[in-house]
């Protein structure tokens, strides 16, 4: 993978060993020698510490699953004895619980830190569109995650996203009923949920793996979008960046660590601490806060299909996103119109979260269907028309040039 | 860290000054051995998660009503999850156990430190070979060449106090924690 020539093993063992696997010229190759652009900054930290939650999230995931019982008459008990009676229990399920939303906050930096820096274009799209399959992957893992402790909240927010299904003309309600394996949420759907909020994650670090694999034969991408030319221009992964991301694990794990003991149920609702009951819903259902720009979009439409459509639109739009945007610049840095659009999108999706968030009455539909609109404006009109039309700033010729500029 | 280490061998770093250890070695190990420390007590946390928990724990007691055997009887009761032997003994039986040589044993144990009372023998009745359950509880089943238990697994013997006699059994018939809370009732655990 690397450009750099193979090591020379001196160890005797090593040597016997990689001649026959060459696992340590692998790991020498993507971990030790790889060359990495030197002008990294602290956006790139996010890739790393996605890996590091989802580290976290297998762990937890794994001890938790020794104690829990995935049983409707089980289920809501069993996360409460994990909770009072099992050695740490509460420490490795507000891990898990607030793991799920450190790792939504960290990739959807590292998503915005793609559309700031244009890492999604030639000859990255294939590590984009595998890092838009993980985070399908993830939805449908925290989705699933989130009814295990069969609260009101679990059952109620099942009962919503698996009738979103019923949209779908003809077959629909037999897709939902085949979901469900019954003809409502009940014991079948939690076992086959908690087997696939099991083997997801596995998944997800499969394609991590293939993502990794994409990003060494591409490299990364750096704030000026200028490939790597020169040996100058980059310098060795270890112990340049292992000792960043190191650092970024640390700074990370504060603010991590302030939620799981200080405010453990600060993304979470009080109302799944109260038992599923299948004959009253909650008066507000909301979903959990990552999925709220969805909830809203889903919501800004007035048409059960229509709404079902655009929700999975919004995602699926990403995947066109290396030829919706036509510039030839990468990075915002150079692109002086596209950097306030930028910030401009990011603010639209905080209101559609806000308003995912409220009831759908009044002011907030309005709200919700302009900034849907928007969302999609940007998209599908914006990116492509911008790249043609937008003057943009000179691009430096290499990652060097800058600095080396400075310093003459 | 190995990565480290892999990337010494690789490349052959270029000669360390005469001085040896530099400050940023120094640097190194300590933030190795903080890293190091750090990751060992998180993870305590996930490995005692597998201890048994506190629910668990509570349910570690069982009382016993001595009351309804009758001498020379025997009852089997669960604690734990494990079947615990409660004999009633007769009189030839206390005698043959005091009776027994306690140096010529594998396991040197005289019968009055397994019993409080040597009427009443009280022990967990798992074989220390490999865990099956003795036989010589009910009249009819073996009872070995020594009067107390047989195991069918491997054919271990065990004599009135729960003594291995013979077999390939390494140890005797452990005796749990028990209290009498009166002459009839017995707290075991």
């Amino acid at each position: 993978m690397s450009s750099a020539p193979a090591p020379v093993w001196n160890n005797k063992l090593i040597k016997w060993v990689d001649d026959r696997l060459p696992i340590f010229t692998l790991m020498h190759g993507s971990a030790v020698a790889y060359p990495t652009p030197k002008n990294l900054n602290y956006w790139w930290n996010f890739g790393s510490l996605a890996l590091f939650v989802l580290v976290v999230m297998l762990m937890t995931g794994i001890f938790l699953a020794m104690s829990y019982t995935p049983h409707v008459d089980h289920a809501f008990n069993s996360v409460e004895r994990i909770m009072r009676d099992v050695n740490y229990g509460w420490l490795l399920r507000y891990l898990h619980m607030n793991g799920g939303s450190m790792f939504f906050i960290v990739v959807y930096i590292h998503l915005f830190r793609n559309l700031y820096y244009g890492s999604y274009k030639a000859p990255r799209e294939i590590l984009w569109w595998i890092g838009v399959i993980i985070l399908l992957a993830m939805m449908a893992t925290a989705f699933m995650g989130y009814v295990l402790p069969w609260g009101q909240m679990s059952f109620w927010g099942a009962t919503v996203i698996t009738n979103l299904f019923s949209a779908v003309p003809v077959v629909g309600d037999y897709i939902v009923s085949w979901l469900w394996g019954g003809f409502s949420i009940d014991n079948p759907t939690l076992n086959r949920f908690f087997s696939l909020h099991y083997l997801l994650p596995f998944v997800i670090f499969g394609l991590a793996v293939v993502h990794l694999w994409a990003l060494h034969t591409s490299k990364s991408n750096n704030p000026l979008g200028v490939e790597i030319k020169t040996p100058a221009d980059s310098i060795p992964f270890h112990p340049y960046y292992t000792i960043k991301d190191f650092y970024g694990v640390g700074v990370f794990l504060i603010f991590y660590m302030f939620f799981v003991f200080y405010a453990p149920n600060f993304f979470g609702e009080p109302d799944n601490y109260i038992p599923a009951n299948p004959l009253v819903t909650p008066p507000h259902i909301v979903p959990e806060w990552y999925f709220l720009p969805f909830y809203a979009i889903l919501r800004a439409i007035p048409d059960k299909l229509g709404g079902v459509v655009a929700m999975f639109g919004a995602i699926i739009v990403l995947f066109f996103l290396p030829w919706l945007d036509t510039s030839k610049v990468r990075s915002a840095k150079f692109r002086p119109i596209y950097k306030q659009f930028f910030w401009i999108f990011l603010i639209d999706c905080i209101v559609l979260g806000w308003v995912g968030a409220n009831p759908p009455e009044g002011h907030f539909v309005l709200i919700g269907q302009i900034s849907t609109a928007y969302y999609f404006f940007h998209f599908l009109i914006l990116m492509p028309v911008l790249g043609f039309l937008e003057p943009t700033r000179p691009v430096p010729a290499s990652i060097s040039q800058p600095v080396l500029k400075e310093k003459a | 860290m190995a990565s480290s280490t892999t990337h010494d061998h690789a490349q052959p770093s270029p000669a360390a000054p005469e001085s040896g250890e530099s400050r940023r070695d120094f640097l190194l190990y300590a933030t190795s051995a903080v890293g190091a420390a750090g990751t060992v007590l998180a993870l305590w946390p996930f490995v005692h998660s597998m201890n048994p928990a506190a629910d668990t724990l509570a349910l570690s007691s069982t009382e016993v009503d001595l009351g309804p055997i009758a001498e020379g009887q025997s009852i089997t009761v669960t604690w734990r999850g494990k079947p615990v032997f409660v004999r009633h003994r007769t009189a030839d039986e206390i005698k043959a156990a005091q009776g027994v040589d306690v140096k010529a044993l594998r396991e040197p144990q005289a019968d009055k430190d397994r019993v409080k009372k040597p009427e009443w023998l009280i022990m967990v009745g798992v074989c220390t070979h490999l865990g099956c359950i003795p036989l010589g509880q009910k009249p009819a089943e073996p009872k070995g060449e020594f009067g107390g238990w047989f195991c069918p697994c491997h054919g271990s013997h065990y004599d009135t106090s729960g003594r291995i006699r013979k077999g390939p059994a390494p140890a005797n018939l452990p005796v749990p924690e028990y209290t009498f809370l009166s002459d009839t009732l017995v707290r075991i655990g």
